[in-house]
């Protein structure tokens, strides 16, 4: 196992500290979240880009995640429509990696002699990112703590090698390690802090703002428009030649394509929240965003990182 | 004579496939042994989460040798013959025989295969086996590109004898093949090596693993059992639930906790559906009352705390989702008391159920309307059948629903009868889903049967109406699943209607020929399933009035009694020859024999005999077909059997005299004209 049980910790930033150090003492990269709107972790850039491709890789990070359907106005205690995932992604998937997953538990104070840790089957299927992969959602003592998966493709391409991904939902595993039923009245900081914050404090107001935003005031139509605009714009970007006339040099855009997928696809659960979206529609804007997706991975794996030279 | 003991020991295998690979693993390797030559006496396979073993008890220590001989060309054949014969088996010249064939003299060449070490053929064997296992869906890990369910981890192989252990040669994909293996994930982790299966099997033990999936199950039934009972309490049975857990643990320990005083008064669906599918609980029921007050969860290890933590843990989970359940529950009950099961169901206006087809909220008026006309056929009051309409899907609006979609129709019973509906409405609300499968049951009381029917009539004429059919193995809307739903509710319940009428009362615009066409498919693969040939069926769907159901089966159903006696097999052929040979001459002569015979031409006995024949069948089968009473006019029918055959006997049809030839042809066209009445016999295949 990687390490002794720690005491408990007190906090959320402290299970995000924790996890942080864990990881990076593994020799992970601890990476900072992506500044775009993101439903999960899986859609950073470090996960869904540098899973493909030959190159090994290995990166933990937090991702704030954005779910519009689930917002509650910060009322349910377990729902929210803006939540921390907290993401690791090793190329290629260590032999090991079911231990080294069982020490991060550890290190957040969860004793494996006393507590009832499952693997349950859970394939993972992202249709927006033309992505699945093999797994569990693990268990414990019969809660969810985190999904874990074995990619064998995105972006409609087989992995070789494979990249090992965990994803811990950061509030929920949080709530069960401190103790705590309502997510706002989960200490954020240390509860012994001059300035004592829940994180109620920190996001109900947010949760409340976002949730009437997202169900009743979002502009469709101007939703609509900036979907086709992403849209357009990642096929424009990619159509570009791949050497830069100014510089002379090989210069696939990726990247950039790729946030235009991020954004396209998180207009679209914007628009779903708005309850615009029709069951049929709805597998249309998927492919349409898959698309992207595809795209955008074509033109990565055409780059150095995604293992052009190798 | 060894036996081989061998073990896949990988991440956790999904428990629903646990049993099934443990089934492939014995077959394909013992089928593989057997065709490499090496029999042996018995063989048991066995699955936890972690590991598929199969232990094969008397093996032969080695394959026998295999003597083959073969013939090869003529000695006088050209060179190339030889040469490609020689290639073939390997031989030189010298080394072949030379005998006498009937076409003279031919080589023979005699191969001897010696036989080979069991080590070996099971090496070969299992490699083949692993490469190639039926996983419903696979996975490669890391670098490699071994599939396996999840990532295999060791192999332990080994053949043992009175001489010792010895560990089969073998490697696949950098995993080298050992006699060790690992015990339980957390409570003995530690590598041991074994050196027979009895041996695997109580290191295993003594390492907190129980290998046989069946003693896991029977721990865990007996121990909640016992826990139940010694509180007054019985667990409710769940062969699915127990199954999957035992494949979930490789040491079952089995805790039973409270449900909570506060949550007692949901309903126990709620409590069985959020225990089962969320947390895989059993569920504990006390007798006297029939509520769910406790559950029984089956943990993984043993701790120094005899599971105190776990089972608060997983109370804790339960009480997350509980609370869920009671807040919706209770937001639900407040809702339908102030506005009504109607009032729920208004949010549906604006819920999309197709963009070409509207909203549920539309959907819900086209059943409504449509519930009305189909009442009166099942005998419901169009009132009560229309009331139902609307408020049937109105627990789609409900947080419970919106939670738990697997609770759809229940939850809309139990709000229902909350808003103060009877009168069969409650039942519908759950029962207007059904069937949904051939296995499902068939709802009977006719508020349930009327909307069931409407719901799933809308739902075809609409998908039809905007040419949305299913096409090969795509029916996203699972309109077969429908149209089979209407097929058993009409059958079933006797409903007495013309499908063609009601369909033009359904969503408007929809192909309704084509339509029927499609229920007649489903109606075959429905009826084949019964027994009935498709060709009986088809005999049946030609004739008129195929549009009503039970009509149909019914003239089907005497037609397949019918035919499986000899007047109705003779019949069948007798009506065949008669066809044949009037459809021939017609197309000959360009012109349709039915003028009718004249009796007085009629020169043998046979045929006048005939003649008699087909006008008292004809009397008889009229009255029977206006009764519906097939059995009767296919018994007319069966009478014809024996003058038609003594007719062909006697008579040439095609004689000379051409007043004489077209009479007997106008006599043809009478068999067929009668028969066809009864059913399209053209149809019968044979």
């Amino acid at each position: 196992m990687g390490s002794e049980t720690r005491a408990k910790p007190r906090s959320f930033q402290e299970v995000i500290l924790r996890l942080q150090e864990y990881w990076g003492r593994q020799g992970c990269a601890v990476m900072q979240p992506y500044d775009m709107e993101v439903g999960a972790g899986t859609f950073h850039p470090a996960t869904t880009l540098r899973s493909l491709g030959s190159l090994p890789w290995a990166a933990a990070y937090v991702q704030p995640s954005r779910r519009p359907t689930d917002g509650r106005y910060g009322e349910n205690p377990n729902r929210l429509q803006h939540y921390y995932q907290y993401q690791v992604l090793i190329k290629p998937s260590p032999p090991d990696f079911q231990a080294l997953y069982l020490g991060s538990l550890e290190a957040i104070g969860i004793d494996m002699g006393l507590h009832d840790i499952r693997f349950v089957e859970d394939d993972w299927e992202s249709p927006t990112l033309g992505a699945w992969g093999l797994g569990w959602e693990v268990w414990c003592d019969g809660m969810e703590v985190s999904q874990f998966t074995y990619f064998q493709q995105v972006g409609g391409h087989d992995c070789h090698p494979v990249s090992g991904e965990l994803t811990y939902g950061l509030e929920r595993l949080a709530m069960y390690v401190l103790g705590i039923d309502h997510v706002m009245e989960m200490p954020y900081n240390d509860p012994d802090a001059p300035i004592p914050l829940s994180y109620g404090d920190v996001f109900r107001q947010t949760e409340e703002e976002y949730s009437r935003w997202n169900f009743d005031v979002a502009e469709t139509g101007t939703l609509l428009r900036h979907f086709e605009d992403a849209e357009a714009e990642c096929a424009r970007i990619l159509a570009a030649p791949a050497e830069d006339p100014k510089t002379g040099k090989r210069i696939v855009m990726a990247h950039p394509a790729y946030d235009q997928c991020i954004k396209a696809s998180h207009i679209f659960n914007l628009l779903d929240a708005r309850g615009v979206i029709s069951v049929t529609e709805r597998q249309a804007y998927i492919g349409r965003v898959r698309a992207l997706a595809k795209m955008c991975a074509d033109a990565f794996v055409q780059t150095d990182a995604g293992g052009r030279a190798a | 004579m060894p036996d081989l003991l061998l073990e896949l020991f990988s991440e956790e295998i999904p428990a629903r496939m646990q049993a099934r690979a443990a089934a492939d693993l014995k077959a394909r390797v013992t089928d593989g042994l057997v065709e490499a030559g090496l029999t042996y006496a018995g063989a048991v396979a066995h699955s936890t989460p972690r590991r598929l073993a199969l232990s094969v008890q008397g093996l032969l220590a080695e394959s026998p040798t295999v003597r083959e001989e073969r013939k090869g060309p003529r000695v006088d054949a050209p060179e190339k013959a030889l040469e490609g014969f020689l290639r073939a088996t390997g031989l030189t010249k010298d080394q072949l025989d030379i005998r006498d064939d009937k076409k003279g003299q031919v080589y023979f060449a005699a191969i001897e295969k010696p036989g080979r070490p069991a080590a070996e053929i099971v090496a070969e064997v299992v490699e083949q086996v692993v490469r190639h296992f039926p996983w419903p869906k696979s996975m490669r890990w890391g670098t490699g590109s071994l599939r396996w369910v999840r990532p295999l981890h060791s192999i332990l192989c080994i053949l043992t004898d009175d001489a010792g252990a010895e560990t089969v040669d073998l490697e696949i994909d950098g995993l080298r093949a050992g006699d060790v293996t690992a015990g339980h994930r957390f409570m003995a982790p530690s590598h041991f090596s074994v050196t027979n299966f009895d041996d695997y099997e109580a290191k295993l033990k003594r390492a907190k693993v129980i290998l046989s999936a069946e003693e896991r199950a029977d721990h865990i039934w007996v121990e909640a059992h016992n826990m139940a009972f010694a509180q007054g309490l019985e667990v409710v049975e769940d062969k699915a639930l127990l199954a999957e857990v035992a494949g979930l643990v490789e040491w079952p320990v089995v805790l039973m906790g409270d449900i909570g005083a506060a949550f007692l008064d949901l309903p126990p669906e709620v409590l069985q559906t959020s225990m089962k599918e969320h947390q895989k609980f059993f569920s504990v029921r006390n007798p006297k009352t029939g509520q769910i007050e406790k559950f029984v969860t089956v943990a993984n290890r043993e701790t120094a705390d005899d599971g105190a933590t776990i089972l608060a843990g997983n109370h804790k989970v339960l009480a997350a989702r509980l609370s869920d359940a009671k807040f919706f529950w209770e937001n639900d009950l407040r809702t339908v008391r102030e506005i009504g099961l109607e009032g729920m169901a208004a949010g549906l206006e604006t819920v999309t159920f197709h963009s070409k087809l509207g909203s549920q909220g539309d959907r819900i008026k086209r059943i409504s309307t449509l519930a009305r006309e189909i009442a009166p056929l099942v005998g419901a009051k169009p009132d009560l059948a229309a009331e139902a309409a609307r408020v049937v899907k109105a627990d789609l609006q409900s947080e419970m629903v919106d939670e738990f979609p697997e609770l759809q129709g229940i939850m809309g019973r139990y709000y229902a009868e909350a808003a103060g509906h009877d009168d069969g409405v409650p039942e519908a609300c759950e029962e207007h889903y059904k069937p949904l499968g051939p296995g499902d049951d068939v709802p009977t009381g006719p508020v349930s049967v009327t909307v069931a029917l409407a719901d799933k009539i809308d739902m075809l004429t609409g998908f039809w109406a905007i040419d949305e059919k299913p096409t090969g193995s795509k029916d996203p809307f699972a309109l077969r699943r429908a149209a089979l739903g209407v097929i058993r509710l009409m059958l079933e319940n006797a409903v007495r209607a013309n499908l063609s009428a009601v369909f033009v009362k359904g969503y408007a615009g929809a192909d309704a020929d084509d339509l029927l066409a499609f229920f007649h498919d489903r109606l075959k693969v429905h009826l084949r399933d019964e027994g009935i040939r498709h060709d009986v069926i088809d005999a049946c769907i030609g004739m008129p009035g195929n549009d009503d159901l039970v009509l149909l089966v019914r003239r089907a159903e005497a037609l397949a009694t019918f035919l499986k006696t000899d007047d109705g097999e003779n019949l069948t052929q007798g009506f065949k020859r008669a066809n044949n040979i009037l459809t021939d001459e017609e197309r000959k002569d360009g012109v349709e024999y039915s003028f009718g015979p004249d009796a007085k031409l009629a020169e043998a006995a046979e045929e006048k005999a005939l003649f008699g024949a087909l006008d008292a069948a004809e009397a008889r089968i009229a009255p029977a077909l206006a009764a519906e009473d097939f059995a009767a006019a296919m018994s007319a029918m069966a009478d014809l059997r024996q003058p038609i055959d003594a007719f062909f006997e006697a008579v040439v049809v095609n004689a000379e005299n051409q007043i004489l030839r077209r009479n007997r042809l106008n006599l043809l066209h009478r068999i067929r004209e009668i028969c066809l009445k009864v059913a399209d016999l053209r149809r019968i295949e044979g």
